[in-house]
């Protein structure tokens, strides 16, 4: 007992914590379900959770393929840094091409031509294709009301579908990853994470992330008080004059329509200031897909989105 | 800064969800345009002020009932502390959710109307938090602001409830009276109170001591996959990877590995960032040993001189949480730390009453919500502590294997 009077406290701080959790979330994953992929999209928070699926199992590789839907509306500094990563570290990359599969004719162009939706079906798609029975996605409890209420295994049945009112009881960290063939589930190491968490973390790791989230110079114009780059899947009509602003984003989707906010913060400690005394949501001001309706994201999510 | 896990619990529209909503906007955690969402849906449901309680009632079934039905999470950061909130449903259909949310809170606030008191609910969630050996408990009696703000209302509960407590395995409980529709004690010590001498709730959460909560006594960790990089740089090695779930481990340290009973020594406790002198919960980790032995998931990494029971007849508290009730000679899935395996109910001992707490001995069977004390056979012997010793380890979870849901939460009780 002496030694534990000298440092009688042994407290981790909540980065340590969540850390913890998460790492101990994905290799459970690892563990327990044949078939895992990690879903990677380039953006911080699924480059948050490779970072940490390889301290996972270090210093072995990341026993498990990286899987990018691939909207085709991307930023082309984000794709690129997809490429950087996944040449790195040697990881094994799966694309799911939205495009593809709308020249296959499997899944069909949205009338407003965005595809947030349309990555639903190639998901799925691409999942069965590789056999994948569970998929990890960076998705946080913080982001959206729907997300605040998902377990950390969610489980899904044949169709990829979610149901809020059927979710699984989740004691302690015994995760029940168990499925019949064909259900599957998703995974959440990041559910306990806040914007603020993420970025400190990547303060605290010196995680590299693509350039678009640090403040730059852009042409943009204003739509539905947000601002959009003016670019090839994202033009301004007449009444929408374009403007050159120092903006970054806070988060990465679908490029149609993600927008970027006003900002000056081109390091990753003017990051953490400014997201510590921002007043809206990451996805209250950047997202055009959340404003369908109040119910837009479990909608979304009942049909099979991450 | 360091984190606290709190759930709320109670009887339904005792208002949760509104006391968190309430905690979020007074402590002013809440985004502009979380608000606007709020006070919109709030207009279209007609009503007269901003329901808070949608904050946290996310869910489209659940706006239209008014009610909750799944835990929601919520994150907020004072000065003191980070929270992660667990908002859980009162309504007794829901209460495998409830317990969901309770399992990992470090602290349960139970919620009474001051106007109705303890109700059977109120009951129930108050023996489920100490079943589930939640640390800390506050009893927030709510509502005041309906009972004129009277203390004798007030003193009532808590004796009331302070008896009911009695029976029950509360190591530490607080009473405050709130209006969480007004903020009366929430973030904010009441004007409308000055009978009431002690600290307003969100104090309360910022200094509630919770570092001795742990167990850092019995050396305890479950493998929970082995790691081999099948790389020429690192032939030969061999870590176990996993997470503390008891006591702390150090570099050097004497072991054995159960249940195989094989002696070791840890020759390093590894990170990705580099080795470490010693290791606790809830660190994960990667263990190595001086010896080549063979462990598998599943397996335990403990000290010699302090070894968990290996067993395959378990006895437990069990919450059930199916519509089909848990009768003898049933076969379970199980799962217990990293271990897998499978479970014959041997026999339902007796059915708890969580009114009087009476056990109802001649019961057979455990209903939906119902919570008893079971006794189950093992097709593999599971390394156990007391669930009211170390949580990690005397907990565990059952499964339908047929429909592969989690249908009951198991408390390891050393008979
Ligand atoms: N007057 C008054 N009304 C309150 C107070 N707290 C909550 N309410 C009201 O009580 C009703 C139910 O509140 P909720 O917060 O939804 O109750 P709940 O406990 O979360 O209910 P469930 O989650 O469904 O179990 C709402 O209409 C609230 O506005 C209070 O302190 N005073
Ligand atoms: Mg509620």
């Amino acid at each position: 007992m002496s030694d534990v009077m000298e440092s009688p406290r042994r407290i981790l701080s909540q980065l340590e914590v969540l850390e913890s959790e998460a790492i101990y979330i994905i290799r459970e994953v690892v563990a327990e379900i044949e078939r895992p992929a990690l879903m990677f999209s380039g953006g911080k928070d699924s480059l948050v959770m490779l970072h940490l699926a390889r301290k996972a199992f270090a210093p072995a590789a990341v026993p498990m393929a990286i899987l990018h839907v691939d909207t085709g509306h991307n930023f082309p500094e984000v794709l690129d840094f997809r490429d950087k990563i996944v040449a790195q570290y040697s990881l094994n990359l799966v694309v799911g091409s939205v495009q593809d599969a709308i020249d296959r004719g499997t899944v069909k162009e949205e009338p407003n031509g965005t595809r947030n939706r349309t990555q639903t079906p190639v998901l799925l798609e691409t999942a069965e294709k590789y056999g994948f029975n569970a998929l990890l996605g960076g998705a946080r409890r913080d982001e959206e009301k729907a997300r605040a209420k998902e377990r950390i295994f969610s489980f899904r049945d044949e169709f990829g579908q979610w149901d809020p009112k059927k979710q699984r009881p989740e004691l302690w960290n015994l995760f029940n990853a168990r499925v019949h063939v064909g259900e599957s589930i998703r995974v959440f190491p990041l559910s306990n994470w806040t914007e603020l968490d993420i970025w400190e973390y990547i303060a605290a790791e010196g995680i590299e992330v693509p350039s678009i989230y640090y403040a730059h110079e852009r042409e943009v114009f204003e739509r539905n008080g947000m601002l959009f780059a003016a670019n090839e899947f994202c033009r301004p009509m007449a009444a929408e004059p374009t403007f050159v602003e120092s903006v970054r984003y806070r988060t990465v989707g679908d490029a149609t329509l993600t927008a970027a906010v006003r900002s000056q913060a081109d390091t990753v400690e003017k990051v953490l200031d400014e997201v510590a005394s921002t007043r809206i949501t990451e996805r209250g001001a950047t997202r055009g897909d959340d404003r369908v309706s109040e119910a837009a994201m479990e909608d979304r999510k009942k049909e099979g989105y991450f | 800064m360091d984190l606290l896990r709190f759930a709320t619990a109670g009887s339904v529209d005792d208002g949760k969800s509104t006391l968190i909503g309430r905690l979020l906007y007074d402590s002013k955690s809440i985004f502009t345009d979380q608000l606007e969402g709020v006070e919109r849906a709030s207009r279209e449901m007609g009503s007269e002020y901003t329901e808070l309680s949608l904050l946290t009632d996310g869910l489209r079934a659940e706006r239209e009932q008014g009610i909750t039905i799944d835990v929601a999470y919520r994150y907020f950061a004072t000065p003191a502390r980070k929270f992660i909130i667990a908002d859980t449903p009162g309504h007794i259909q829901y209460t495998r959710n409830m317990v969901t949310g309770a399992s990992t809170a470090d602290l349960a606030i139970v919620l009474v109307d001051a106007r109705k008191g303890l109700v059977e609910q109120s009951r129930r969630h108050a023996f489920l938090v100490s079943l589930l050996q939640v640390p800390h408990l506050v009893l927030a009696v709510n509502k005041m602001d309906l009972v004129g703000y009277s203390r004798e209302v007030y003193e009532n509960i808590r004796r009331e409830f302070t008896e009911f407590a009695a029976k029950l395995q509360i190591a530490d409980l607080t009473v405050i009276p709130v209006s969480a529709l007004h903020g009366d004690n929430v973030v904010d010590r009441s004007e409308n109170m000055p009978w009431y001498e002690g600290a307003a709730l969100l104090n309360h959460l910022e200094n509630v001591y919770i570092a001795s909560d742990r167990n850092l006594v019995d050396g305890r960790f479950p493998v929970q996959h082995v790691i081999r990089p099948h790389s020429s740089q690192f032939h030969d090695y061999r870590g176990y990877a996993g997470k503390i779930a008891g006591g702390v481990m150090r570099t050097g340290d004497e072991v054995i590995v159960l249940p195989s009973g094989l002696p070791s020594r840890i020759s390093s406790i590894e990170t990705a960032d580099g080795p470490v002198d010693e290791a606790f919960a809830p660190m994960s980790v990667t263990v190595r040993l001086e010896d080549d032995i063979d462990i598998s998931r599943g397996d335990m990494i403990c000290r010699p001189n302090n070894q968990p029971r290996i067993t395959q007849d378990i006895d437990a508290m069990v919450a059930w949480m199916s519509d089909e009730p848990m009768r003898p000679g049933q076969k379970l899935a199980l799962k217990h730390t990293t271990r897998n395996t499978r479970a014959l109910v041997k026999s339902v001992q007796y059915e708890l009453d969580v009114n009087t707490l009476h056990r109802n001995e001649s019961c057979a069977e455990l209903k939906l919500n119902s919570i008893g004390r079971v006794r189950l056979r093992t097709t593999t012997p599971l390394l156990t502590d007391e669930y009211r010793r170390n949580r990690e380890t005397g907990g565990f979870v059952l499964i339908d294997e047929h429909t592969n849901n989690t249908v009951g939460a198991g408390m390891i009780v050393h008979a």
